[in-house]
């Protein structure tokens, strides 16, 4: 890891270790949770060329396979987090299969289209209970002992599971097969010319991300101890998108930047309404027209230094 | 003695809505020589390197690599069984440095790079051999710039740099000198020339220097179809070949 990464990453574990003395610490949670999606989320597109428009299908999915797994079968919330992120890795895998070999608008097309169907379903099926959604997920004894009721041993697992899964995507990027992916990224005929099966590295890709993805919404839905239709919707695909963007799409700490300041704005523009949309949408056209790096991405620039 | 033909195809077609790009070619390229296509522009020379490695699919016709049918197989699966396309326009990746460049081909040598937990690191071993590649195009001082920053002509070596990390049994280079300086021709070329000295070399070239200096055997191509065949001589001598060159003029 450069030294710029290595210092940036120093001040993010300090930052969330600190932050909780003058911020809510559920509001820290949601936006580490929001992180880690952006974060696998700019590991499909940051690093494999990959526009989904369908994110949030496995944020949503693992939030309700880990609160139906908490909450009706009496799962420990580490093996409801277990499943819910493994509900996701599976609807990655089907929906990578079907979308995989797509190009450009089409892959998007046909990722939003599936996430529409798995909407569609979850807004049926009695299981989710609608626009109620599961909700009073216990949270439970994580290994039996701690008692994540208790404000800071939430606090402190949602962290390790961000951090991890940070460093895991740090590492996915910085491996043999992130290196193939980047050179897919780069030029794809080349790689396919130098005797790479492209499409199976990018399915590998798109599960990782539908993997991490659900990680993200199965920590998430334990922390407001809630899945709902939410996190299934378009909306949140979109949000994603914008997150990365904002952050810089393709660096290391944009999408936590982003998310950061996405879940922000939300937070402290609530009593606005509907009007946070607009807001974010005027927010979305100005970082497009004036840092297209996105912040993290021009920071990066300014410094010379990869971020 | 087909053995002696590394490639074969038979009838080749390939049709683009009702107009035809390759007609009914046959095309046999000895094992070990160095074998030109050339032809005006819009002959079909690209699209028949596309066919010949699946990056399009023939209409009609057969193509045997090494007596085997490889019709059908798809462009990944090709490249596998050594034979390796460049591009007419320069491939390289361009945010990769020279050095990454080189080192993707040697990785998949290496097997499938599906090691997603592992560190860059592993793949240091692979460094040497990389080096060893780029000093022989004559990159050793641009090791770790990126391709995207480079000359063009030293982005057409590091291409070739890359093509021969995977030590192809036959190599198809598409105008490798297009829109070079004089003095990157001449690296080129001697470049193909020493590459050529275990392997099989199909190129598609304009430079007709090049060509003389370089091809065994030449195959010209016009509106998709053979029309002459053999050594530079008896081929710059054919009344033909003059005619369809002077006709059109190529580029
Ligand atoms: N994908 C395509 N779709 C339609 N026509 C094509 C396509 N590729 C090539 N052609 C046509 O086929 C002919 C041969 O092209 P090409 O093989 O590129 O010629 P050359 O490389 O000999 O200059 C040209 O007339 C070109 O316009
Ligand atoms: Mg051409």
């Amino acid at each position: 890891m450069p030294r710029s990464q290595k210092i940036a990453l120093g001040v993010m574990f300090a930052f969330f270790l600190a932050a909780p003395l003058a911020v809510y610490p559920v509001f820290l949670m949601k936006a580490m949770c929001f992180a880690l999606f952006a974060c696998a989320f700019n590991l499909l597109i940051g690093f494999g060329g990959l526009l989904s428009f369908g994110h949030a299908m496995f944020l949503g999915t693992a939030g309700y396979a880990t609160a139906h797994a908490a909450k009706v079968w009496g799962f420990a919330p580490e093996f409801a987090i277990l499943f819910g992120t493994a509900a996701a890795a599976l609807l990655g895998l089907v929906t990578g299969l079907l979308a995989i070999r797509r190009q450009g608008i089409y892959f998007a097309m046909i990722t939003l289209a599936l996430a529409q169907m798995i909407y569609f379903y979850y807004l049926q099926a009695p299981f989710t209970y609608g626009e109620d959604g599961i909700q009073a997920v216990p949270r439970g004894m994580l290994f039996g002992v701690i008692d994540l009721a208790n404000i800071w041993a939430m606090y402190g697992t949602v962290m390790a599971v961000f951090f991890a899964g940070f460093l895991l995507i740090y590492r996915v990027i910085h491996s043999p097969f992130g290196q193939v992916l980047k050179a897919i990224r780069e030029n794809e005929q080349r790689a396919i010319s130098l005797g790479y099966d492209v499409t199976r590295y990018k399915l590998l890709a798109y599960l990782l991300s539908a993997t991490l993805a659900g990680l993200a919404g199965a920590t998430k839905a334990l922390v407001f101890q809630l899945a709902s239709l939410t996190d299934v919707h378009w909306s949140m695909s979109g949000e994603v998108v914008l997150m990365t963007l904002l952050g810089g799409l393709g660096t290391v700490f944009g999408p936590v930047v982003g998310a950061f300041i996405i879940i922000t704005m939300e937070n402290y523009l609530a009593q606005l309404g509907a009007w946070v949309t607009v807001v974010q949408g005027a927010i979305f056209v100005i970082c497009v027209l004036t840092f297209r790096r996105g912040v993290v991405g021009e920071l990066g620039n300014w410094l010379k230094k990869p971020l | 003695m087909s053995d002696d033909f590394i490639l074969e195809t038979r009838g080749l077609t390939k049709e683009f809505k009702g107009f035809v790009a390759v007609q009914n070619m046959s095309l046999k390229v000895q094992r070990g020589s160095i074998h030109a296509l050339i032809g005006p522009n819009g002959a079909g020379k690209t699209t028949c390197f596309n066919l010949l490695t699946h990056f399009l699919e023939p209409t009609r016709g057969q193509i045997l690599y090494n007596g085997r049918e490889i019709t059908g197989s798809n462009p990944a699966n090709i490249a596998r069984l050594g034979l390796v396309r460049s591009f007419q326009i320069s491939a390289v990746f361009p945010h990769l440095s020279v050095l990454e460049n080189v080192r993707i081909a040697l990785q998949r040598k290496r097997g499938a790079s599906f090691d997603f937990w592992r560190a860059l690191r592993v793949l240091d071993g692979l460094n040497q051999q990389a080096r060893e590649l780029i000093n022989a195009v004559g990159l050793a001082e641009y090791e770790n710039t990126a391709a995207v920053e480079l000359p063009y002509g030293r982005k057409r070596a590091l291409e070739i740099a890359t093509t021969l990390a995977l030590d192809p049994e036959m190599m198809l280079l598409d105008e490798p000198t297009a829109g070079m300086a004089h003095q990157d021709v001449e690296r080129i070329s001697a470049l193909i020339k020493k590459a050529a000295h275990n392997r099989t070399v199909l190129m598609v070239e304009h430079n007709l220097s090049v060509v003389e200096h370089l091809s065994d055997r030449i195959t010209v191509l016009q509106r998709g179809e053979i029309l002459a065949e053999g050594d530079y001589k008896s081929v710059s001598a054919n009344p033909e070949v003059i005619q369809a060159y002077l006709g059109s003029g190529h580029g």
